[in-house]
C-alpha cells in the first residue's frame, strides 16, 4: 500500500501524549473514495438474486413433472429456437465485454456503440422468448394449464424480466455516459451492469440445461 | 371427496375505477369493535397531526429525520416503528387472550370467526415482521457503525430507503384494519387456504404486498450492513477484534440476504396463483400446497436466527460490560455464531415433520435440529463464565440479561423436545408449540430488545433511563410472561390446539383465565415501560450522562459523546485489541484536540420517502385490483428511480471549523465533568 | 511535523494487519478487469460448452437418457465456472476474498435448498400418494 513507501523517517522523539494519540487515533486519514463499497454491495445483491432463482429452479424441479394430463416438454420445446436464443445471449455477453474494454481505453463513443450492440442482442433474445411464449399460449400450453407450465413460464419469464430491466438500465447508462462521459461514477455503474448482465448468462446456462435439454430427456 | 368448506367471505365486486373497493369493504360500518377502534385511531391521529402542526414540527421532522441518511437517526426511527407496531401486535394478543378466556359453556366470546382469524394472523405478522425485525434492524443500524469506528453505513441513501420500505409495509398492514380485511390464514398463509378458492377477499393480498414491500427494505438493509461491516471497519480492527455484537450483526445480515429472497420468491408464486391463475400451490392441475410449506420454511427457519443472533450479541456486550470483564470465550462465541448461521439452513423441515416425508427425512432434520442447539448452549456457558467472579452490577440491562438466561433456556429445552419427531407428532399444532416459541421470542428477542434499549439509550440521547419504572416494568414482564405461557404449556401437553376460538371442555377455562391474567400483567409492564420513557424524558436533566460512557463500556461506541456528533468520530480510532475502548482507557489516551480536517458526509435526500411511498401505493393498488393505479404507480416508480440515478452530487464536507467547534464543546463538557467529579471526590 | 510522521507509523502498523481500510484505500487497484484475450477465450469456451450439450440431446448420441443428463449437467457446471472466471472475473483476491466467500456460501445454500426441496418433496409424494397417478402425456 502507498503508506509503506514514504514516511519512514521517525527520528525525532515525541512527547508521550502525542505518541499515544497517534497510536489510537488516525490523525492523518483520507476520505474513503466515493463508491468504495459499491462493487462488493452489488455482488452481494446478485447473490441474493441467486436465491430467488434457486427457489424458482426448486419449484420447477419439484413441479416440473406434473403435466396434469397436459402437454409435456417434448411436445412443446423447440430446441433449435432455444439454441438460437442462447447464442443471442452469448453474443451479447462478448459485446458487453467489448464495451468494458472500450471503457477501460476511455473511449466514450466505442463504449456506447458496444452497449447498443449488446442491447440489440438482448432485445433479440427477448423477442425470440416472447415469440416462443406466444406460440405456447396459442397452442393452449398456458401458464394455467399445469404446474409444469406454471413453473416453466415463471422461471423463464423471471429471467426475461431481468433481461428487460437490464436493457432499461443499459439505455439509462448510455444516456448518462453521453452526458457526463466516463467519469468514475459511470464506470462503476457500467461495471455493476456488467456483473448483472453476465450473471443473467449464468442463470441462463441453468435454464437451458435443466429446463430445456433435460426436459427433452424426460 | 369431503365437502369443500365455503369461503369465509364472498368475492368482492369489481369496478374499473375503485377495483374491489366498495362501502361494504369498510368493516367499521358494521362491526362495533372495529368501529370503536376506528374512532379512537381517528381521534388520536387528529390529535397527533394537530400537535405536530401546532408546534410547527413538520419541517423539523422532514429535514432532520424523514430525509436523514444518518444511520443513528434511521436506527432510532426503526425503534420507534418497532414500538408502535409492538403496541398494535400486543393489542391483538390481549384480544385473543380475552376471547379464549370467555368462550366457554356455549358462549361465543366477543369476536366472530372472521374477526378472530384476522386477529391471530395480524398478531403473528406484525410481531415478527413489523416489531421484532425493526427492533433488530434498528439496533444494528444504530450500533454497528459506532462499534466499528465508522462515520456511517456503506450506502446511506439505501439505508433511508430501506427504512421507508419497511414502514410502507407496516402502513399497508395498518390500512387493512379499516379498509377491507387482513388475512385469516395464520401468519404464514399456507395454501390452499390462502389460495383464491378459499380466500377470495383482499386479506391475503394485504398480507402478500405488505411483506413484499417491507421485504425489499429488509434485503437491501442486509446488503448495506454486510458491506459496512466488511469495508468500513476502523484500521486495525481485524475480524477477530470485532465486537461480538458486530459479529452477530454480520451473521444476521448474511442470513437476511440469503433468506429474504426466498420469501420474496414464494410470495411471488402465491400471488401468481392468486392473480394469474397459475397452479403452483393449488390442489388441481399438478399443484402442490405442501411445496409452499416447504419453501416458506426455508426462509422461516433462518428468520428465527435473524431475530435471535443480534440479541445474543446484545447479551454478550451487556454481560461483559456489567461484569467488568472481557467476554469469556470470545473465539468460541464467534464460531458458535458462524456455525448457527450455516446450520440454520439445514433444519427447516422440523416445522412440518407431520407432513409425511417419512422416517429418513424426519430423522435427518430432527438430528440437525438437536445439533443446532449445541452452539447456543455453548453461548449460555460463555455468559455464565463471564459473570463468574465478575463484579456484577445489576443495572436494568443486566437484569434483563439474567431474566433472558433463565427464561430462554427453558424455551430452548422445549424446542429440543419438539425436535424429536415422535414427540412432535403429539405436540404439533398445539398450544405447547405456541408456548415454546413465545418462550424463546419473548424471553430472547423481547427481553434482549429491552436490555439493549436500556443499555444504549444514554448513548442515543445523552441521559439514562429511569431505574424505578424500569424495574416496575421488569417485575411485571418477567412473571407476567410465565403466568401467561405456563398454562399454554400444560394445555398443549393435554392436546389443546392453537388458533381455537371457542371451547367445549369447561375444565380448560381456569387455565385460560390464568393466561389472561398473565397477559394483563405484561400489559402493566408495557405501561410501566412507557411511563419509564416519559418520566426519563421529563426528568432528563437529573439523568444526564455527560461522559458518553455511563456504564464503563468496552467497545468504541462509548468513546464518543452522547449523543454522538453527526460524523461519530472526529478522527477515526485505531484498534489494537478486542474491547478497543477499554484498551484506550487502560492506556490513558485522550481525544485529539487539534488538527481537525473537513469530514466527508452523505447528504440528506427525500428520494427514499418518495420511492417507498410510490411502492406502497403500488402495493395498495395491487391489493385492490385498481389496475389503472397499478400502471400509473409502476411507471412513476420506474421514472423516479431512474431520475434519482441522474443525481450525482450526493455528499458534502463538514468544514474543519465546524468540526473544531463541536469538538471544543465536547472538550468543555469533559472538563466540566472532571471538575464536578473532582469536587465530589 | 513530527506528530504527523509518528501518526503515519501507527497508520502503517495498523494497515499491516489484514485491515479493511487497505481495500478501501486501494483506489480501484483491485477492481477486476478482463482483457480482450480473457473475453475471447471465455466466449469460445462457452460456445463449445453450449454446443456440445445441445448436440448430445438433439442427436441422441448417447442412448441412455440418464447418462446424457449427467453429462450435460457436468457441462453446465463447467460452463458456469468458465463464465465466472472469464466474464465475471472471479478470483480469490477480489475484494479481499469476500466476493469468493459470498459466492461459495451462496452456492452451498442454493445446493441445499434445491436438492433439499426435491428430496423432501419426493419422499412426501412417495409416502402420501401411494397410488401414484400416471402423469406422463
Amino acid at each position: 500500500m502507498s503508506d509503506a513507501t514514504h514516511h519512514q523517517d521517525v527520528s525525532a522523539p515525541l512527547p508521550a501524549s502525542l505518541t499515544k494519540l497517534g497510536k489510537f487515533w488516525d490523525l492523518n486519514e483520507h476520505d474513503h473514495p466515493e463508491g468504495h463499497s459499491t462493487m462488493l454491495g452489488f455482488w452481494i445483491y446478485l447473490m441474493s438474486d441467486c436465491l430467488i432463482f434457486a427457489m424458482l429452479f426448486a419449484a420447477f424441479g419439484v413441479l416440473g413433472g406434473n403435466y396434469a394430463a397436459g402437454p409435456g416438454p417434448r411436445e412443446l420445446f423447440e430446441l433449435p429456437l432455444v439454441a438460437v436464443n442462447t447464442s443471442m445471449l452469448l453474443f451479447s455477453s462478448i459485446t458487453y465485454g467489448f464495451a468494458m474494454l472500450a471503457m477501460q481505453r476511455g473511449s466514450v463513443s466505442q463504449t456506447q456503440m458496444w452497449l447498443l450492440i449488446t442491447a440489440v442482442f438482448g432485445a433479440a433474445f427477448l423477442s425470440i422468448e416472447l415469440y416462443e411464449f406466444a406460440n405456447l399460449i396459442h397452442e393452449g400450453a398456458t401458464p394455467q394449464r399445469s404446474a409444469f407450465l406454471s413453473s416453466f413460464f415463471t422461471l423463464v419469464g423471471t429471467h426475461g424480466l431481468h433481461v428487460t430491466f437490464g436493457l432499461i438500465w443499459l439505455f439509462t447508462l448510455v444516456v448518462q455516459v453521453s452526458r457526463k462521459g466516463l467519469i468514475q461514477a459511470n464506470k462503476r455503474r457500467l461495471m455493476c451492469l456488467s456483473l448483472f448482465w453476465h450473471f443473467l448468462d449464468v442463470v441462463w446456462i441453468g435454464v437451458f440445461t435443466f429446463v430445456y435439454l433435460m426436459g427433452m430427456l424426460r | 371427496m369431503t365437502a369443500v368448506p365455503l369461503p369465509t367471505t364472498a368475492p368482492p365486486q369489481w369496478s374499473p375505477l375503485l377495483g374491489r373497493f366498495s362501502l361494504e369493504q369498510l368493516p367499521f360500518l358494521h362491526e362495533p369493535i372495529v368501529a370503536a377502534t376506528f374512532v379512537g385511531v381517528i381521534l388520536g391521529g387528529i390529535a397527533l397531526v394537530g400537535a405536530l402542526t401546532y408546534f410547527r414540527l413538520w419541517g423539523y421532522l422532514w429535514k432532520e429525520w424523514f430525509t436523514s441518511v444518518d444511520h443513528k437517526k434511521i436506527g432510532i426511527m426503526y425503534m420507534v416503528l418497532g414500538l408502535v407496531m409492538f403496541m398494535r401486535g400486543f393489542a391483538d394478543a390481549i384480544m385473543m387472550r380475552l376471547q379464549q378466556a370467555i368462550a366457554f359453556n356455549g358462549s361465543e366470546g366477543y369476536l366472530n370467526p372472521h374477526h378472530y382469524d384476522q386477529v391471530f394472523t395480524a398478531h403473528g405478522v406484525i410481531m415478527i415482521f413489523f416489531a421484532a425485525m425493526p427492533f433488530v434492524t434498528g439496533l444494528m443500524n444504530y450500533v454497528v457503525p459506532l462499534q466499528i469506528g465508522a462515520r456511517d453505513v456503506s450506502f446511506p441513501f439505501l439505508n433511508n430507503f430501506s427504512f421507508w420500505m419497511t414502514t410502507g409495509g407496516a402502513v399497508l398492514v395498518m390500512a387493512s384494519l379499516f379498509l377491507g380485511e387482513f388475512g385469516q390464514t395464520g401468519w404464514l398463509a399456507f395454501p390452499p387456504l390462502s389460495g383464491l378458492a378459499y380466500s377470495p377477499g383482499v386479506g391475503v393480498d394485504y398480507y402478500i404486498w405488505s411483506l413484499q414491500v417491507a421485504g425489499v427494505g429488509t434485503t437491501l438493509s442486509g446488503i448495506n450492513l454486510i458491506a459496512t461491516i466488511i469495508k468500513m471497519r476502523a484500521p486495525g480492527m481485524t475480524l477477530m477484534r470485532m465486537p461480538v455484537f458486530t459479529w452477530t450483526a454480520l451473521c444476521t445480515n448474511v442470513l437476511i440476504v440469503a433468506s429474504f429472497p426466498v420469501l420474496t420468491a414464494v410470495l411471488v408464486l402465491l400471488s401468481l396463483d392468486r392473480y394469474v391463475g397459475t397452479n403452483f400451490f393449488t390442489n388441481d392441475f399438478g399443484g402442490s400446497p405442501m411445496m409452499y410449506v416447504n419453501m416458506i420454511w426455508i426462509w422461516g427457519h433462518p428468520e428465527v436466527y435473524i431475530l435471535i443472533l443480534p440479541i445474543f450479541g446484545v447479551f454478550s456486550e451487556v454481560t461483559s460490560t456489567f461484569s467488568g470483564k472481557r467476554l469469556f470465550g470470545y473465539t468460541s462465541m464467534v464460531y458458535a455464531t458462524v456455525v448457527i448461521t450455516i446450520l440454520s439452513y439445514l433444519v427447516w423441515l422440523h416445522h412440518f415433520f407431520t407432513m409425511g416425508s417419512g422416517a429418513s427425512v424426519n430423522s435427518f432434520f430432527g438430528i440437525t435440529t438437536m445439533i443446532i442447539s449445541i452452539p447456543t448452549g455453548a453461548k449460555l456457558f460463555n455468559w455464565l463464565f463471564t459473570m463468574y467472579r465478575g463484579r456484577i452490577r445489576f443495572d436494568l440491562p443486566m437484569m434483563w440479561t439474567v431474566a433472558f438466561m433463565l427464561t430462554f433456556t427453558i424455551g430452548g429445552m422445549t424446542g429440543v423436545l419438539l425436535a424429536v419427531p415422535p414427540a412432535d407428532f403429539v405436540l404439533h399444532n398445539s398450544l405447547f408449540l405456541i408456548a415454546h416459541f413465545h418462550n424463546v421470542i419473548i424471553g430472547g428477542v423481547v427481553f434482549g430488545t429491552f436490555a439493549a434499549i436500556n443499555y444504549w439509550w444514554p448513548k442515543a440521547f445523552g441521559f439514562k433511563l429511569n431505574q424505578f419504572w424500569g424495574k416496575v416494568s421488569f417485575w411485571c414482564w418477567v412473571p407476567g410472561f410465565w403466568i401467561a405461557f405456563t398454562p399454554l404449556y400444560i394445555m398443549g401437553l393435554m392436546g389443546v390446539t392453537r388458533r381455537t376460538r371457542v371451547f367445549d371442555d369447561p375444565s380448560l377455562q381456569p387455565y385460560f383465565i390464568v393466561a389472561l391474567l398473565g397477559a394483563l400483567l405484561i400489559a402493566a409492564g408495557i405501561g410501566a415501560m412507557i411511563v419509564q420513557y416519559g418520566v426519563s424524558i421529563w426528568k432528563r436533566e437529573a439523568l444526564t450522562d455527560e461522559s458518553g460512557d455511563p456504564w464503563n463500556g468496552r467497545t468504541l461506541e462509548w468513546a464518543t459523546s452522547s449523543p454522538p456528533p453527526a460524523y461519530n468520530f472526529a478522527f477515526t480510532p485505531i484498534v489494537h485489541d478486542l474491547d478497543a475502548w477499554e484498551d484506550m482507557k487502560r492506556a490513558g489516551v485522550g481525544r485529539p484536540l487539534e488538527g481537525f480536517r473537513p469530514i466527508h458526509m452523505p447528504s440528506n435526500t427525500g428520494a427514499g420517502v418518495v420511492l417507498a411511498g410510490i411502492s406502497t401505493l403500488l402495493g395498495f393498488a395491487l391489493i385492490w385490483h385498481i389496475w389503472w393505479l397499478v400502471g400509473i404507480s409502476f411507471v412513476a416508480l420506474l421514472v423516479s428511480a431512474i431520475t434519482h440515478t441522474f443525481n450525482y452530487k450526493r455528499d458534502y464536507h463538514i468544514p474543519a471549523e465546524d468540526v473544531a467547534a463541536v469538538e471544543a464543546q465536547r472538550t468543555a463538557q469533559l472538563e466540566r465533568l472532571a471538575q464536578t467529579q473532582g469536587a465530589t471526590a | 511535523m513530527n506528530a504527523k510522521n509518528y501518526n503515519d507509523l501507527a497508520h502503517r502498523h495498523a494497515h499491516g494487519e489484514a485491515n479493511p481500510h487497505a481495500i478501501g484505500h486501494g483506489h480501484g487497484h483491485d477492481e477486476a478487469h478482463g482483457s480482450l484475450r480473457d473475453y475471447v477465450i471465455g466466449f469460445v469456451l462457452s460456445v463449445v460448452l453450449t454446443a456440445i450439450p445441445f448436440w448430445l440431446v438433439m442427436s441422441g448420441a448417447i442412448a441412455d437418457k440418464s447418462t446424457t443428463a449427467l453429462v450435460i449437467a457436468a457441462f453446465a457446471v463447467v460452463q458456469v465456472i468458465v463464465h465466472m472466471v472469464y466474464f465475471l472475473h472471479m478470483n480469490g483476491k477480489a475484494e479481499g476474498g469476500w466476493n469468493m466467500l459470498a459466492l461459495i456460501f451462496t452456492a452451498v445454500v442454493v445446493l441445499i435448498v434445491i436438492s433439499g426441496s426435491m428430496w423432501v418433496m419426493y419422499h412426501m409424494n412417495a409416502n402420501m400418494m401411494p397410488m401414484h397417478m400416471e402423469q406422463m402425456d
